[in-house]
């Protein structure tokens, strides 16, 4: 026991003296929590748009005025004619143009039909699209003030209510998306790579050649991490909460529980990556190339998984990562309890089993 | 009694069946000090991790202190002491940490065995609160080697200690290895140094995985079958060259200042005729005698074999 | 007339309040093999840099090949060739593409690389290994490979950190013969090693002692000086007295 503790000690004297390794370990947390927050955002805010009025009546001077106030638009400038128009998308200086038909009001009101014509610039096709919907609701909702007055026979007006993030923030889904790619990181690389470290430098053979047991090697290179990882745990949700304004609205205890869970997942990963590298280089490339971007990709926290072919939406189950998102978000955001997410704890659970299992059997009390 | 025996061992490296130990067979025996003298890629590293339980080897057998390498691999690690070639400590622990780390983890403590390791801490000592990674090179060695002392390990395996270490460290690693000796450690140490060979009490000429002489090293200088000449003059280079085109020459190669040389003929006469045929050819100064060859002249004789 | 292809005056190179190497001066001759001997730490390596072009003086001058430290550093590298014990070759590509690769990077026209690749097989008897992954050469090979390679370009000066380190004593004969060699063709050879029995083969030497140069000379005077009988014994007497280390 005394040995195990003394390289425990050891392995946090090897985390606190080096600054870049307390610097990846803590500051890229805050600042990936920050960034996400404050710059990398998908919410559309002040796009700046043109608008080509050839009918200059109430009715369009209504909706531009609608369209003016709107948070999501800024109105750059009238332009005279169409062909300016194009232009002003080729220099990247707007992301849409309206265009109002002369004569928009009289269509409206004698033909009971009027078109506006708007264009967007696609090569951003999520902006695009956030953009034409926003638009549409604008004109919609003005369309709805017009016929208050008079008495519209069937009409279906569609309530919405935006659960658990009425706000539509980013926020909600990115915090626990960065919170899985954080762990990951951490866990998986930093493990990885301090165990490759002892292979490296030779440190590994005399703890070989010691009465101290390989698997408590592996235990005693485990522990500091997990630990530190949870101290991590805490700066992110610390972030989120005062910073973010992101409460936690399930149970604090079972988001402990499950993040230890899934941090003991990564510590597998971890360490598999270490019994078949031999360099540190390649333990970063393969934790960084191999773990991180599946994250990403497959988490389901910048991409949606339902859009995703087949064959990569199986894939995607065995990204750990990914039940851990969902776990995340449920007791967060939905504030739900463990009855909701027993499925994907058990699934977790199963990676974590295999992968110990693997990287157990393939570690070697030998050098080769 | 015999700390370390071989027995045919052998091993090979990759689909290729690359062989780096070759069927090698010697016994170490109890407080001895034995030398594996060869060059890079001889096997000393490959015999060192198969004694130490590290690798596995394809064919044969050992035993240290009488344990098997293959069944018993936890005894021999509960025992021995190692120091690998490459192994350069925890650079970011301070000396004292690293000593403490290492003598934890073998299950003893420092003032345990502080006896055995007085003599060569006492010269760290002083450092004791700096980082390892900030020692220099004959520091480290030393630290090294007080960690791999520190829990008394009966048979003491160092895997070119000397590499790369400049004369003066050398000598004083031999020096403190010669004091070990008298503590009744085996000391098994392997140097591609020749000029250290003669510090051992026995040793194994080692190249391309194959021992090529087993003995002590005066019974092994003894064993040269030639007579062996220095000579030299004033236009080395041009000596070299016209030494190795002489009809009689056996064998030539530089050597510090002076060329070893062996003659077919090995007469006093033709000595005389080797002198004036280089006068002839317009060498100055020359200066010829037999000397006592070394273990390095040994190892090129039997390289050449 | 002995032309001069490396002259330094007073060159110190401090880190902090670390002087690494003080106030060294020395003068290197055409042709001429220079052994660079001193302990470990005792700022060969820092020196050597400074000579390569790789790292700016503090203080003191230096020219080498005709060129300042200072100031024409890029023209410098042009004109030598360096080889370090670490430094082998690409190990995973064949003999004759790391051949035609530095000669490539030296600038070497197409033309010259190949008669120079094929005559160097030639000298190290290395014809039919031309297509074999250096990896897979022998550390001794690999090592007189890398030092012909390092020639390549008939530089003005090579230097050598430590060529024969853990090489047998045959191929480090060999290696020698290939530096006497260079030697002959005029390339002067500025090399540090560990063995004394090298120093000897040196024309002169140069022992550093704590970042100073203690002793300049041939072997041979150097011995004479210090009343020794061998450069073991001169070097120790020297080096004994150093306070620092690595």
């Amino acid at each position: 026991m005394k040995q195990f503790f003394i390289f425990v000690k050891k392995e946090f004297a090897h985390v606190l003296r080096d600054k870049k390794t307390l610097l990846i370990l803590f500051g890229l947390p805050v600042a990936q929590i920050l960034i996400f927050g404050f710059a990398l955002t998908n919410e559309v805010k002040k796009s700046k748009i043109v608008i080509v009025d050839q009918a200059k009546d109430p009715a369009s001077q209504a909706i531009i005025t609608k369209v003016g106030v709107s948070q999501y638009f800024q109105i750059e400038n009238t332009v005279a004619n169409k062909r300016q128009i194009e232009d002003q998308f080729k220099q990247g200086k707007i992301k849409m143009a309206v265009v109002f038909p002369p004569y928009f009001n009289r269509d409206l009101l004698h033909q009971n039909k009027a078109t506006i014509q708007v264009i967007t610039d696609a090569t951003d096709p999520n902006t695009a699209n956030t953009l034409t919907n926003y638009f549409s609701a604008i004109v919609a909702d003005y369309q709805a003030e017009l016929n208050q007055t008079k008495a519209m026979p069937y009409r279906i007006t569609t309530e919405m209510r935006m659960l658990y993030n009425p706000g539509l923030k980013g926020a909600p889904n990115f915090v626990p998306g960065v919170m899985a790619l954080v762990l990951m990181l951490v866990c998986v690389m930093m493990t990885a790579i301090s165990i490759v470290k002892e292979k490296e430098t030779g440190t590994m053979e005399i703890l070989l050649v010691s009465p101290f047991r390989p698997i408590m090697v592996i235990l005693a290179k485990a522990l500091p991490y997990l630990m530190l990882s949870l101290v991590n745990l805490c700066i992110i949700l610390l972030v989120s909460v005062f910073v973010l304004q992101l409460p936690v609205n399930g149970s604090l205890l079972l988001l402990f529980a499950e993040s230890t869970l899934f941090i003991i997942t990564c510590l597998s990963l971890g360490l598999l990556i270490s019994v078949k590298t031999e360099s540190q280089q390649v333990a970063m490339l393969i934790s960084l190339m191999g773990m991180l971007l599946p994250t990403v990709m497959f988490s389901g926290f910048m991409f949606p998984i339902e859009n995703m072919p087949m064959g990569l939406q199986v894939l995607s189950n065995v990204i750990p990562a990914k039940w851990y998102y969902i776990i995340v978000k449920s007791i967060m955001i939905k504030g739900v309890g463990f009855s909701a997410i027993w499925k994907e704890t058990f699934i977790l659970v199963g990676i974590t089993v295999v992968l110990l299992i693997i990287s157990i059997k393939n570690f070697k009390i030998r050098l080769a | 009694m015999e700390a370390v025996v071989l027995n045919n061992v052998s091993k090979t490296y990759g689909k290729e069946r690359k062989v780096a130990v070759d069927s090698v067979s010697l016994t170490v025996n109890k407080g001895e000090l034995f030398g594996l003298i060869g060059p890079d890629g001889a096997g000393k590293t490959s015999i060192f991790r198969m004694l130490t339980t590290l690798l596995l080897p394809d064919g044969g057998t050992a035993t240290v202190d009488g344990f098997d390498i293959v069944k018993d691999y936890k005894q021999i690690r509960n025992n021995v002491g190692y120091m690998p070639g490459k192994f350069s400590l925890y650079q970011d622990l301070t000396i004292e940490e690293n000593i403490n780390f290492f003598a934890t983890v073998f299950g003893t403590s420092v003032e345990e065995n502080y006896d055995l390791i007085k003599d060569i801490y006492v010269q760290i000592e002083p450092f004791k609160n700096r980082r390892a990674g900030k020692l220099s090179g004959g520091m480290k060695q030393k630290l090294a080697l007080c960690c791999a002392l520190i829990h008394k390990p009966t048979v003491l395996f160092l895997d070119e200690p000397t590499t790369g270490v400049d004369p003066v460290s050398r000598k004083e690693f031999w020096e403190m290895l010669k004091r070990l000796k008298q503590q009744d450690i085996t000391i098994v140490v392997s140097t591609p140094y020749m000029d250290e060979a003669t510090l051992c009490d026995r040793i194994a000429l080692i190249q391309n995985g194959r021992i090529l002489q087993i003995d002590t090293p005066d019974k092994i200088v003894q064993s040269y079958p030639d007579k062996l000449y220095q000579i030299k003059a004033d236009r080395m280079y041009d000596l070299l060259k016209e030494l190795n085109v002489y009809p009689k020459t056996l064998s030539c190669f530089t050597f510090g200042e002076y060329l070893h040389l062996s003659l077919t003929d090995e007469s006093e006469q033709a000595e005389k005729e080797l002198i004036q045929h280089l006068q002839n050819k317009g060498f100055h100064n020359i200066e010829m005698g037999a000397v006592t060859p070394g273990i390095e002249d040994c190892f090129i004789q039997l390289l050449k074999k | 007339m002995k032309e001069t292809v490396i002259k330094t005056d007073k060159l110190t190179k401090r880190f902090g309040d670390f002087v690494a190497t003080n106030e060294i001066s020395l003068e290197v001759y055409k042709g001429e093999i220079f052994g660079f001997l001193g302990a470990n730490g005792a700022g060969k390596t820092t020196a050597m840099r400074m000579l390569c072009g790789l790292s700016i003086p503090s203080s003191g001058q230096a020219t080498i090949a005709g060129f300042d430290v200072y100031k024409q550093t890029e023209h410098i590298k042009k004109h030598i060739g360096y080889m370090s014990q670490k430094f082998s070759l690409y190990e995973d590509l064949t003999v004759l593409e790391n051949i035609r690769f530095f000669g490539g990077i030296y600038g070497l026209s197409n033309a010259d690389i190949k008669t120079k690749s094929e005559a160097l097989l030639n000298e190290l008897g290395l014809q039919d290994e031309a297509k074999t992954l250096v990896g897979s050469l022998p550390l001794g090979w690999k090592q007189k490979l890398s030092f012909s390679v390092a020639i390549l370009h008939d530089p003005k000066i090579v230097f050598l950190d430590e060529p024969t380190g853990g090489v047998d004593p045959v191929t480090r004969r060999q290696f020698w013969d290939l530096i006497y060699n260079a030697a002959d063709r005029g390339i002067t050879i500025f090399v540090t090693t560990h063995y004394m029995d090298e120093a000897e083969y040196c024309n002169r030497i140069s022992i550093m002692v704590d970042g100073r140069i203690q002793a300049l000379d041939s072997p041979a005077n150097l011995k004479k000086q210090f009343n020794a009988s061998s450069m073991d014994e001169v070097f120790f007497e020297l080096a004994r007295g150093a306070k620092r280390g690595e």
